[in-house]
């Protein structure tokens, strides 16, 4: 039977990843996702897996690196100045087409900046951060249900392709608690992993796992290749969530915890006349570009709201490509806007 | 015909991309003998560095996983944790493991993380073009350091096993030089031991090797040789720093 649990948002990260099939998680603290290190320091040792709180956010990553190419599921977790230290073996991993999984609980920045909640890493995590042209698969829960269900997915995408995928959620999504169904037994990605570094064996060529190639026909057909990857992602892991977009006056857009109360913001509009749409990227990258060309021309405005000066709002704006007007709203340094904030906005956009 | 001497296995059949004079390639037959005659061929997994020795990966009948600058002893964490009964051994320039690596190096010894390190040390960077290693001798003149390696400026060089073996983690440090037969023969027995301090579990094992770069030294290859007796004997002294007595 299916187990229904009340759990904190990061220890559903890490329970998420031990039913993946993860054995490997190493890490440097940050607040405020530490509970993901927490959790699997207990639970690793009980079923034989590995956690290994490294030296620094350089080194853990680097771990990740090294137990990937040794096939292993792994997974590291951060906030944002730690995702920074991540970048240099984030562009590695891309580079060497490792499988990985990365949470960024991302915290208010820049600099040290503060602990709470905002979402000003989108440009990071969804436009490179690190060095080179490439990707990673980018999702954005917006519940503790779906931090369980889209970190298992994320393993598994990370598999298939041979990609980081990172969860980006934020500090108030990794510190609430809800109510979280687990499945009684999860889909799990097999992959054979011939190309794995764990000894020859005496049976087969050695592996080599390298991120270095000199030639320049030779680098330029590895990227080539590494591009018909991410368009091959873009066409099967676009994930969206859209709501009340027929018709709409005006549609939303929003994602994570933001989208959540927009959510409550459609209802207190509704009844006020004013018919609110949202649409709700869950693949931050592959970003969900078809469903805003779907609505293009429905509502009279698009409004991207998030905590951040403006990230996603560019990625809006090219999807809408012109169509509509597309406007923004966003709070930072740790505020969260009110549900009245959101719909004072809208109002001013409608002139209502 | 009775074969006298061949590549061992554990090198494929390749020519290598040095230098002429350059000592890695010595260090890499090395190694490959080390890994012949311990039967670990099947069992190891190596990790290639930033530098001079960036494509090793290449050369080795092993699995290998390139490394960033420096990282290699984190990347060798993940990938024993993964594979603890296998033998895993980091290739390392002293730019990549005593600069930028700095951090990564102490705390996989502090751990005791059961990997091998083979750290060649020829006090310069060597792929970059001769500038200024941590490892740079005193008065040593280098492309950053044109007028003299001068403390007051430069600081001091870093003497990598003297620090490593305070740690307890740290089951075997060792230095060697690769600059006659004699020191071959010991670097190979070092690189042997170090390898079997790994099979034992023991902690983290490490043989520092003096290394030359004829041409950042601006050195024909025999006064390479030289150099490195006359010069570089004198700061790293050869020897065991921690574990000689290890039963292994
Ligand atoms: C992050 C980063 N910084 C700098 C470099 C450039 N770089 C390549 S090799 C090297 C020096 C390597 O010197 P060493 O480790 O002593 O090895 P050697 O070349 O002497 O064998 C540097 C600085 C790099 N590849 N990556
Ligand atoms: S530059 Fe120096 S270390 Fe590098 S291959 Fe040439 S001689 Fe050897």
């Amino acid at each position: 039977m299916a187990e229904k649990l009340l759990m904190k948002g990061n220890e559903v990260i890490a329970e998420a990843a031990l039913r993946a099939g993860c054995r490997h998680y190493f890490g440097y603290p940050i607040t405020p996702q530490t509970e993901v290190a927490h959790y699997m320091a207990k639970a690793m040792p009980k079923i034989n897996g590995t956690f290994v709180q490294a030296e620094s956010e350089v080194a853990a990553i680097n771990m990740v690196y090294g137990a990937a190419a040794a096939g292993a599921r792994v997974l590291t977790s951060s906030s944002s100045p730690g995702v920074s230290l991540k970048q240099e073996g984030i562009s590695y991993i891309a580079g060497a087409e490792l499988p990985a999984v990365m949470v960024n609980i991302v915290r208010c920045g820049p600099g040290l900046g503060g602990i709470l909640p905002a979402q000003c890493d989108y440009f990071q995590s969804v436009k490179g951060g690190g060095h080179g042209d490439y990707k990673n698969v980018v999702l954005a829960p917006s519940s503790v249900q779906e931090l369980y269900e889209l970190t298992v997915e994320a393993f598994n995408i990370s598999d298939k392709y041979r990609i980081l995928t990172i969860i980006l959620g934020d500090g108030m999504l990794g510190q609430m608690m809800e109510a979280v169904e687990f499945k009684d037994k999860e889909e799990i990605y097999q992959d054979d992993k011939k190309w794995a570094c764990t000894g020859t064996k005496m049976e087969r060529e050695s592996n080599d796992i390298t991120s270095i190639y000199i030639q320049p026909e030779v680098l330029e057909n590895h990227n080539l290749k590494l591009q018909a990857k991410y368009k091959k992602i873009e066409e099967n892991e676009t994930r969206v969530e859209s709501y009340n977009c027929e018709n709409a006056d005006i549609i939303v857009t929003a994602y994570g915890t933001v989208a959540r109360i927009v959510k409550n913001v459609i209802k207190m509009a509704e009844k006020e006349g004013i018919k609110v749409g949202l649409i709700r990227p869950i693949s931050l990258w592959p970003f969900p570009t078809a469903e805003f060309e779907k609505y293009a021309e429905t509502p009279k405005a698009f409004l991207s709201v998030e905590l951040s000066a403006g990230q996603m709002v560019e990625d809006v704006r090219l999807a809408v490509n012109g169509k509509r007007p597309v406007h923004f709203y966003g709070r930072m340094g740790g505020m969260v806007p009110s549900q009245k904030e959101i719909l004072d906005k809208i109002k001013e956009i409608l002139n209502k | 015909m009775a074969t006298v001497f061949k590549k061992p296995h554990a090198l494929k059949d390749l020519s290598l991309h040095y230098c002429p004079g350059c000592t890695h390639g010595i260090i890499h037959r090395i190694v490959a003998e080390v890994i012949d005659e311990l039967g670990i061929e099947g069992t190891t997994i190596g990790v290639s560095p930033v530098g001079c020795a960036y494509n090793n990966y290449e050369y080795f009948h092993v699995d290998m996983v390139q490394a960033a600058h420096g990282r290699a002893p984190a990347v060798a964490t993940g990938i024993k944790r993964v594979h603890p009964d296998n033998f895993v051994f980091t290739y390392q320039g002293d730019g990549d493991l005593a600069a930028i690596g700095t951090a990564e190096i102490i705390h996989a010894a502090t751990r005791g993380e059961k990997i091998t390190t083979i750290f060649v040390n020829n006090a310069i960077y060597g792929m970059t073009s001769g500038q200024m290693a941590p490892t740079t001798l005193l008065n040593q003149v280098t492309t950053t350091s044109p007028f003299g390696r001068k403390p007051e400026i430069h600081g001091f060089p870093i003497k990598v096993c003297e620090l490593l073996s305070q740690l307890e983690g740290a089951a075997y440090v060792e230095r060697t030089s690769v600059h006659d037969v004699k020191n071959i023969r010991n670097t190979k027995e070092a690189i042997k031991k170090a390898f079997k301090v790994q099979e034992a579990n023991k902690g983290f094992s490490i043989v520092e090797v003096l290394s030359t770069c004829p041409t950042n030294w601006g050195l024909n290859p025999v006064d390479a040789l030289k150099w490195l007796e006359t010069n570089m004997l004198p700061f790293y002294p050869l020897g065991n720093f921690k574990g000689k007595d290890l039963e292994v």
